[in-house]
C-alpha cells in the first residue's frame, strides 16, 4: 500500500527535485535537480532514503502538506521551524509523523531553500530518469498546488538516530571560488580583475535557472581579433559564431519557459553549450550565474565558471546578500 | 582546435564550424570512451564535454584523428544515420518576407527548402529544438520575437532551419508547420531530430 503526500498550501514555489537529467544536454534538456545537493542529501540520509531521492525543495515561503500514512520526514537546508499538527519539531533532524496530520515547514529564517524528505522518497514517476521540476523546459513534475497529492514511498527503514544536523556557518558576504571561463578574453584584459574584486549584491530576479549579481558592470563584449587567425575561415562561408555587430543570428532565443537573459539581435557569439556554474555575462554587463535548470547552450560569453564546491551556497542566497567573486587556487579541484 | 577552460570538470572545445562541431561530436558518439565525459554537447561552433573527470584523458582523446580528416566534406549523413521525413505545410506567416529577402517567389522558397538534404546540427534552447543546417541561405532573424509561436511551427534563422517542438515565444522566421510530434518524453531517444539526423522537408496540403 503506497501513501500520499497531500499538498495543503506549496508556499511561493515548491518542486520535487532529486539527481536532476545530466546526460541529456546534447538534445536540449537542462540538467535541473536539487540546487543545494548536499542539503537534498542530508535530509534524504535523515530519514534513511538514498542520498538522491525525490525531495521538496522549498524557495523562502516553506511548504504544508499531510502524508496519508506515518512517516519519517527532515528538513535540512535553509533553516525553518517545523511543526507537526501544531506541534514544534527540530530542523536537520528524523521526526515522525502521524498519518494525516498536516507538517508545516516554516518561511527560511536564513537562506532560501529547504529540503523535505519524506521516508521512501517522493514517488512522482520519472521523466528521462529523474523527478525532477525543471523550472525552465517544464520536464518533470510540476510545480506544487494546493490539493496536489503526490505519491511517496511507505518508509520503513529504520532512520540513524546519531545524527546532529548543525546549520552551515552563516558569513556576511559570500565568497565564491571562479575559474577562468572560455570566453574571458571577450570582456578585454581588465574583466577578470573588475569580476574578481567587485562587491556584488543578489539581485532579486534570481531563480532556478540563475543567480543574478549586481554591481559594478563589466565591460561590453568585444570582438577578439586575435581569436580568429585570419585566412583561417573559408572564404564567403562566415560561421554562426562570427561578431557581425547588426547582423541578426539564430541561438540566442530560447523557446521555453520566461528566457534568463534578454536576448537582443547580433549577440556577440552564436550558441554554445554551456556548464552548472557560469558566470554569464549579457549586455547589461551584470553578471550571472547559472544553476541547474540552466539553458543547456546560450549565446553570452561565459567568462568565468563558479567552482562545483560553492554552487550549494548560491542556493541559499537571498536577495541583496553580499557576494564577491574570488580566483580558485590554480589547481584548486572540486571537494 | 582550440580547448578552453570551463571550470574543472570541463572543456569547451572550438573548431572551425558548425561541421567540424558535428564531426567531432559523432566521433564522439561513435567511439564512446568509457567515462570521458558525462555530457557532449555540440553547438554552432564549439562542443563542450561536460561531467568530466579527467581533463587530461579528453586532451589526449581530441589529440586522436581529427574528425575533419575524417569528414572533409560539408555536414554529411553518418553511415546508417537516420533520415526522418518531415510533413509540412509551406503557410508560415513569413514564408513571404523570407521570398523578398531570397529575390524568390514563395513557390520557390519551398522548393529551396524541400529540395534541401538538412542535417541536425546540435541541440538546445529547448528540449528537441534542432538546428538543421543545410540550407545555403541564410535570413536574419525577427527584429522583435513573437511572444508565442505554436508547436511544429518550421521556422528559418540565420542559416538554420528549427522546428518548435513546443509552443514558446521566438524570433525564427516561420515558413510553414508541421504534425510531427518532435519531442515524446518516453521515447529512446526522446527527440526525433537528434544530432546528426537528417532531415528532409516534404510540402504537404493543409
Amino acid at each position: 500500500m503506497s501513501a500520499v503526500l497531500r499538498v495543503l498550501d506549496p508556499g511561493p514555489l515548491t518542486t520535487v527535485q532529486d539527481g536532476g537529467r545530466p546526460g541529456y544536454a546534447h538534445l536540449g534538456v537542462p540538467r535541473s535537480g536539487a540546487l543545494d545537493g548536499p542539503a537534498a542529501a542530508l535530509a534524504n540520509r535523515l530519514v534513511g532514503n538514498a542520498a538522491d531521492a525525490a525531495v521538496l525543495e522549498t524557495t523562502l515561503g516553506g511548504v504544508r502538506f499531510s502524508v496519508s500514512m506515518a512517516t519519517t520526514v527532515a528538513v535540512t537546508g535553509a533553516v525553518c521551524t517545523l511543526t507537526v499538527g501544531g506541534r514544534e519539531e527540530p530542523w536537520g533532524a528524523a521526526v515522525s509523523v502521524p498519518a494525516g496530520v498536516p507538517v508545516t515547514a516554516g518561511p527560511a529564517l536564513w537562506g532560501v531553500r529547504s529540503y523535505v524528505a519524506v521516508a521512501g522518497g517522493v514517488l512522482v514517476a520519472p521523466v528521462l530518469g529523474s523527478r525532477s521540476t525543471d523550472t525552465l523546459s517544464g520536464l518533470g513534475p510540476p510545480p506544487l498546488a494546493a490539493g496536489l497529492e503526490l505519491p511517496v514511498g511507505s518508509g520503513g527503514r529504520l532512520p540513524p538516530s546519531a545524527d546532529v544536523v548543525v546549520p552551515r556557518p552563516r558569513s556576511d558576504e559570500t565568497v565564491l571560488s571562479v575559474h577562468p571561463g572560455p570566453r574571458l578574453d571577450r570582456l578585454g584584459p581588465a574583466a577578470w580583475d573588475r569580476l574578481t574584486t567587485s562587491a556584488y549584491r543578489v539581485a532579486a530576479d534570481s531563480n532556478r535557472i540563475a543567480l543574478r549579481l549586481a554591481g559594478p558592470p563589466l565591460p561590453r563584449p568585444v570582438a577578439s581579433p586575435t581569436e580568429e587567425p585570419p585566412g583561417e575561415e573559408p572564404p564567403g562561408e562566415e560561421p554562426p559564431g562570427e561578431a557581425r555587430p547588426g547582423v541578426e543570428r539564430p541561438g540566442v532565443e530560447r523557446p521555453g519557459a520566461e528566457p534568463p537573459t534578454e536576448e537582443p539581435p547580433g549577440a556577440e557569439l552564436s550558441s554554445e553549450g554551456i556548464v552548472l556554474g557560469a558566470v554569464q555575462v549579457p549586455h547589461s554587463g551584470q553578471p550571472l550565474v547559472f544553476l541547474a535548470d540552466h539553458p543547456t547552450t546560450g549565446g553570452y560569453p561565459v567568462v568565468a565558471v563558479v567552482d562545483p564546491a560553492d554552487l550549494p551556497s548560491c542556493a541559499q542566497l537571498r536577495p541583496g546578500d553580499p557576494v564577491r567573486l574570488r580566483p580558485a587556487r590554480p589547481n584548486a579541484h572540486a571537494r | 582546435m582550440r580547448l578552453l577552460p570551463a571550470g574543472p570538470r570541463a572543456v569547451l572545445v572550438e573548431v572551425d564550424g558548425t561541421e567540424q562541431a558535428l564531426a567531432l561530436y559523432q566521433r564522439f558518439e561513435t567511439e564512446r570512451p568509457a567515462g570521458l565525459a558525462t555530457d557532449v554537447v555540440p553547438a554552432a561552433r564549439t562542443v563542450l564535454f561536460d561531467g568530466v573527470g579527467d581533463l587530461d584523458a579528453v586532451a589526449r582523446w581530441l589529440s586522436g584523428p581529427e574528425p575533419s580528416a575524417v569528414r572533409p566534406s560539408a555536414v554529411r549523413p553518418p553511415a546508417g544515420g537516420r533520415v526522418v521525413e518531415v510533413p509540412t505545410v509551406y503557410d508560415g506567416a513569413d514564408l513571404g518576407d523570407v521570398a523578398r529577402l531570397w529575390d524568390m517567389t514563395t513557390e520557390e522558397v519551398v522548393a529551396t527548402h524541400t529540395g534541401t538534404t538538412h542535417t541536425v546540427a546540435f541541440c538546445g534552447f529547448a528540449p528537441g529544438f534542432a538546428y538543421c543546417a543545410g540550407l545555403g541561405r541564410e535570413v536574419p532573424r525577427l527584429a522583435s520575437p513573437r511572444p508565442r509561436v505554436p508547436a511544429g511551427s518550421v521556422g528559418l534563422a540565420g542559416p538554420f532551419t528549427g522546428v518548435y517542438p513546443t509552443a514558446s515565444p521566438g524570433g525564427w522566421r516561420l515558413v510553414g508547420r508541421t504534425r510531427l510530434r518532435l519531442w515524446d518524453s518516453a521515447a529512446t531517444p526522446p527527440a526525433l531530430l537528434t544530432p546528426g539526423t537528417v532531415v528532409r522537408f516534404v510540402a504537404v496540403p493543409a
